[in-house]
């Protein structure tokens, strides 16, 4: 029997423990607030701020890229894009077929229109139109009224007036690929282009500017709410090159039917004022997109138009190496400019026989005559004496066996070889044989035309390591030029150029032919034929078989490297013609067309004066209209 | 006062004498005001949240919820001013009407298009919500007219555990999982708090464990869906995970002091599911921070403490575990409520009461806690013998 009072005491007990209990889970309760608000709560706000805040990216508008004299080279030109919002349009059936009305719309256009606007949101818009010229939408602005729910929206599409002449130092632009992304969240902006080749790929970010961007809450169907902050953004810089557009554009068609590589620089800056490669092709293609079979097409050619052969092409140099062997003899004092060898036609070492290219020889020679007359057996005794390392040495100063830095992407280095090299690369020991190959540039030796140039230049200018480049202005900024001077001997190079210009003015030079007669214009040079298959002693001993009677692509190649004017050089010029037979007969030709149009060119002295005011004249202004919506209106 | 015991109220023990007028002062001065205040004080701010949840504006929630308040005010206190006998006296009707009313909702609602309340026009009334009262009356009654030696015989607890699982077997049915665990869970308390022994509970504890799994087939798909995802919330973060994913990103970014009121981006910019009913919570801990949910939380710990004190200090089994009952079913309420929408409890659909949105559940437990306070009015009244007033 209970009384009621026990009763009682076990009913305060029990109500005191469930109590208890509940202020436990009460206090629980507070400990998970603390914990998410608290302890967690900047997590949580970031979540939470993640969840409303989105960023939008309008495309900035590109920089334009223009000439030395500010002639255009890559420009943006308005096209028109029209969308359509289902919501705003409310009947998108009758609001599309208004809209064919006044621009046609395809029957299965119409269907991807309607798909698209029933799968996404009500309120997201719809293209219906792209690359509508400014006719089109005239028309369509004039209907706005009549319209609701459309929009147009301006779109800038990249365009090089020069078309395939200034392609290959210039590029073209592309829609962004996947390997491309960095993470850079303008990068994923359909509508953004970046460069693929030439200054347009070096120069991208400069060109790209800064994306306008747009903070707006959205709410959790992704309904845009308000525009929190804006930020304008700027479009990208205006780039003034280095290129002269007719000269450029002279070079590349001098070239012709060729296949290979010329640079055109100025010896004192380092300006490279043309750079072509042949064969080329039209960078206006890939703006809207290239499809399939004309890319193939393109990047299967057996001539690579896409390869920049004036950078990226590696050849022999030939004879047109012989001035850095030739410095490195009289630098370790293995000659003096006096000193003759006698050359019979054949340097023996050891059972090895070494042939001049000239049978039976040009008997005795020293360094003028070695050069002009570009004999080999002389540069065989001298390059044995020096050693392949010291060759190298020198070679290395005038910018061989390196990328010479130039502001293009895929530049090769060419290669120096020294006695090191070949250990690493081949695990061999140096043949001395290899050292006579590369005495007259062959072998390993390889150099991109821009190399020849920039030697050819700092051989002109006495000295000065000049750079090459391609981007003389960037905004208004003029990029400065500062070339260190090498250490060689002042009295070496002098007579390294009298002997470049013996190869063109004396009576056994080997491109006489090719001088220039005005005497105020006369040029310096050195011819160069580089070997791609090797002459066997049986064919030597028959006659050695005339390239004309070669197959193409067993023929040499014809290189020369040449500098203008003579007494007080300018410009400095080197030309490869892929297996175009002799130096003297087909490269020499175009480099002294290409030295004389350079120095001649009347538009060059008329503008020079007005070079930098035209340049920023022309430049476009730097308002950011970047993906400015025109007639924007909302139904 | 001894003259009606052996007479004609001999066998109407609940006779009760007809009011004085000074009587009526006394008792309604016994009214706990503190409770009545603190109740007040969260619905207001409840009021607050809907106006906030509804865009700054009054229509359609917080303008209707004062006044259902009002309503259900004036039903609290006639409820306490009407005496803890006739609450005694109506506590088995009562029940008999409830379970009636949720026998009718669960064959009108077989049909396709199932609901769960009945329209009496100005608004839905919840039968399940009203029986979590009329089961507390029901047992407090049962266990009081036993007296403390009975309870723990079969006679007793048989009957007991009918009242308790009829009407939860129903509600599970319609399916409704957060009300049959809050009256299972109430009816529960009240057992334990009459004083069935320690051994019964664990012997029933083990029993559930037993059936968890035939419980778990019988349950929908979208209840099993809701624990699984109480349980991994990342388990489906755009279906079902969505919402409590959300609710915890809303409650913690509110930090210490909120983002301020109408200010919540989650609640305001659709983020936030249900934020003027189940969610509303959420919402308050997003726009007032840690500082305004442990306010809520004290004030409810006031009322329940009240709530106790009532109990405590009543003379009678009737009233102490009617008192008791109700809080603990308030506090049920709450828990569930606030420990749902924080991620430590499976969303089960439980209100907060006097803050969510909603009529049945607001006036049941005005109901209850006018009950609560009939006991306190007549806490000295042992309900067996003569009314004792002080």
């Amino acid at each position: 029997m209970t009384s009621p009072q026990e009763d009682r005491q076990r009913f305060t007990r029990r109500a005191l423990l469930i109590g208890g209990v509940k202020a436990a889970l009460f206090a629980g309760l507070g400990a998970r607030m603390y914990q998410l608000q608290v302890l967690k709560g900047e997590r949580y706000q970031m979540l939470a701020d993640d969840n409303r805040v989105n960023v939008q990216f309008l495309a900035p508008r590109r920089g334009v890229i223009l000439d030395r004299f500010g002639r255009p080279l890559a420009l943006n030109r308005r096209t028109y894009r029209v969308l359509i919002t289902p919501e705003a349009a409310k009947d998108l059936d009758a609001a599309l077929d208004k809209l064919h009305a006044i621009v046609p719309i395809a029957p299965e256009e119409r269907e991807r229109i309607l798909r698209q606007a029933g799968r996404n949101a009500k309120f997201v818009a719809v293209t219906t139109h792209e690359h509508l010229e400014w006719e089109a939408i005239a028309r369509v602005s004039a209907h706005m009224p009549t319209l609701p729910g459309v929009d147009v929206v301006e779109i800038s599409q990249r365009i090089y007036p020069e078309a395939a002449a200034s392609a290959h130092p210039i590029g073209y632009v592309g829609p962004v690929a996947k390997e491309e992304l960095t993470g850079a969240p303008v990068l994923s902006l359909p509508d953004l282009r970046i460069g693929k080749a030439g200054v347009e790929r070096a120069h991208d970010l400069a060109l790209r500017g800064v994306a306008a961007q747009s903070k707006v809450e959205v709410n959790a169907v992704g309904r845009v709410v308000r525009e929190l902050e804006r930020d304008p953004g700027a479009s990208g810089e205006t780039l003034v090159s280095t290129i002269d557009a007719r000269l450029q554009q002279f070079v590349q068609n001098r070239m012709g039917e060729d296949t290979g590589g010329a640079v055109v620089m100025d010896v004192e800056t380092g300006d490279v004022l043309a750079l072509a490669s042949n064969p080329s092709y039209d960078p206006n293609i890939f703006t809207q997109g290239l499809d399939e079979a004309a890319w193939t097409a393109l990047s299967t050619d057996p001539a690579a138009p896409l390869n920049n052969k004036a950078i990226a092409g590696q050849y022999a140099p030939g004879s047109t190496f012989k001035m850095m062997v030739a410095l490195a003899a009289l630098e370790t004092g293995v000659i003096t400019p006096r000193k003759a060898f006698h050359c019979n036609g054949v340097h023996k070492l050891g059972a090895g026989r070494f042939h001049c290219w000239r049978r039976g020889g040009h008997g005795w020679v020293a360094l003028h005559d070695a050069i002009a007359q570009s004999c080999d057996v002389f540069f065989y005794e001298i390059s044995r004496k020096v050693g392949i390392d010291k060759i190298a040495e020198m070679s290395r100063r005038f910018g061989f066996g390196a990328p010479t830095g130039i502001d293009l992407p895929s530049e090769s280095s060419g290669l120096m070889p020294t006695k090191d090299w070949k250990r690493a690369r081949y695990k061999q020991a140096w043949h001395i044989g290899e050292t006579l190959i590369a005495g007259i540039g062959q072998g390993f030796v390889l150099a991109t035309p821009l190399q020849l140039a920039v030697m050819t230049a700092r051989l002109a200018n006495g000295g000065l390591a000049v750079e090459p480049r391609v981007l003389r202005m960037q905004g208004d900024a003029e990029l400065a030029t500062q070339a260190p001077r090498m250490d060689v001997a002042a009295s070496h190079l002098a007579a390294i150029r009298d002997a470049m210009r013996g190869v063109m003015t004396d009576y056994e030079g080997t491109a006489r032919k090719a001088q220039i007669p005005d005497r105020a214009l006369r040029m310096g040079g050195k011819t160069g034929t580089s070997q791609v298959r090797r002459i066997t002693r049986e064919e030597r001993r028959r006659g050695v078989i005339k390239n004309e009677d070669l197959p193409r692509k067993e023929r040499d190649h014809s290189l020369f490297v040449g500098y203008a004017p003579l007494d007080r050089p300018r410009y400095a010029c080197a030309v490869v013609v892929e297996h175009g037979g002799s130096g003297s007969q087909v490269a020499a030709p175009m480099a002294r067309d290409i030295l004389l149009e350079a120095q001649t060119r009347r538009s060059a002295d008329w503008l020079k004066g007005a070079a930098n005011d035209g340049a920023r004249a022309e430049a476009p202004s730097h308002a950011p209209d970047a993906g400015s919506r025109l007639f924007r209106r909302r139904g | 006062m001894q003259r009606w015991r052996g007479s004609v109220a001999a066998n109407r023990p609940l006779a009760i004498p007809p009011p004085r007028a000074e009587e009526v002062i006394l008792r309604f001065m016994r009214i706990d005001w503190l409770l009545v205040a603190a109740i007040t004080m969260i619905m207001l701010i409840g009021a607050a949240m809907l106006y906030s949840a509804a865009g700054g504006s009054a229509s359609p929630w917080a303008g209707r919820h004062i006044i259902r308040y009002c309503v259900g005010l004036i039903v609290m206190l006639s409820v306490a001013m009407i005496g803890a006998r006739r609450c005694f006296a109506l506590a088995y009707p009562g029940y008999a009407i409830c379970f009636l009313l949720l026998i009718g909702v669960e064959i009108a609602g077989s049909g396709a298009g199932a609901t769960r309340w009945i329209d009496l026009g100005f608004m839905r009334l919840q039968p399940s919500e009203l029986m979590k009262i009329a089961l507390v009356l029901a047992l407090a009654r049962l266990l009081h007219g036993a007296g403390p030696d009975s309870t723990d015989r079969l006679y007793v607890l048989g009957p007991a555990l009918l009242l308790i699982l009829a009407p939860a077997a129903l509600v599970l049915k319609q399916p409704d999982l957060g009300t049959a665990v809050l009256i299972v869970g109430g009816g529960t308390a009240i057992l334990f708090f009459a004083g069935v022994a320690w051994w019964k509970f664990g012997l029933a504890g083990a029993a559930g464990a037993a059936i968890l799994p035939v419980a778990w087939s019988l349950l929908h798909e979208y209840q099993r869906n809701r624990i699984l995802t109480f349980l991994e919330p990342e388990r489906d973060p755009l279906g079902a995970g969505y919402h409590i994913l959300q609710s915890m990103i809303a409650m913690g970014s509110g930090g210490a002091f909120g983002k301020g009121w109408m200010q919540g981006t989650q609640a305001h910019l659709s983020f936030l599911p249900e934020k003027h009913t189940d969610f509303v919570f959420t919402m308050l801990g997003e726009e007032l921070g840690l500082a305004g949910g442990i306010f809520v939380l004290i004030l409810f710990a006031i009322v329940i403490g009240r709530l106790y004190r009532i109990g405590l200090k009543a003379e009678s089994r009737f009233g102490r575990l009617t008192a008791l009952g109700v809080a603990t079913t308030l506090f049920l309420y709450v828990f569930i409520n606030i420990a749902m929408v924080m991620g430590l409890a499976p969303v089960v659909g439980v209100p907060l009461p006097f803050v969510s949105y909603g009529g049945t559940a607001m006036l049941t437990l005005q109901i209850g806690l006018g009950l609560a306070l009939a006991v306190a009015v007549d806490r000295r009244d042992p309900l067996d013998g003569p009314r004792r007033l002080s």
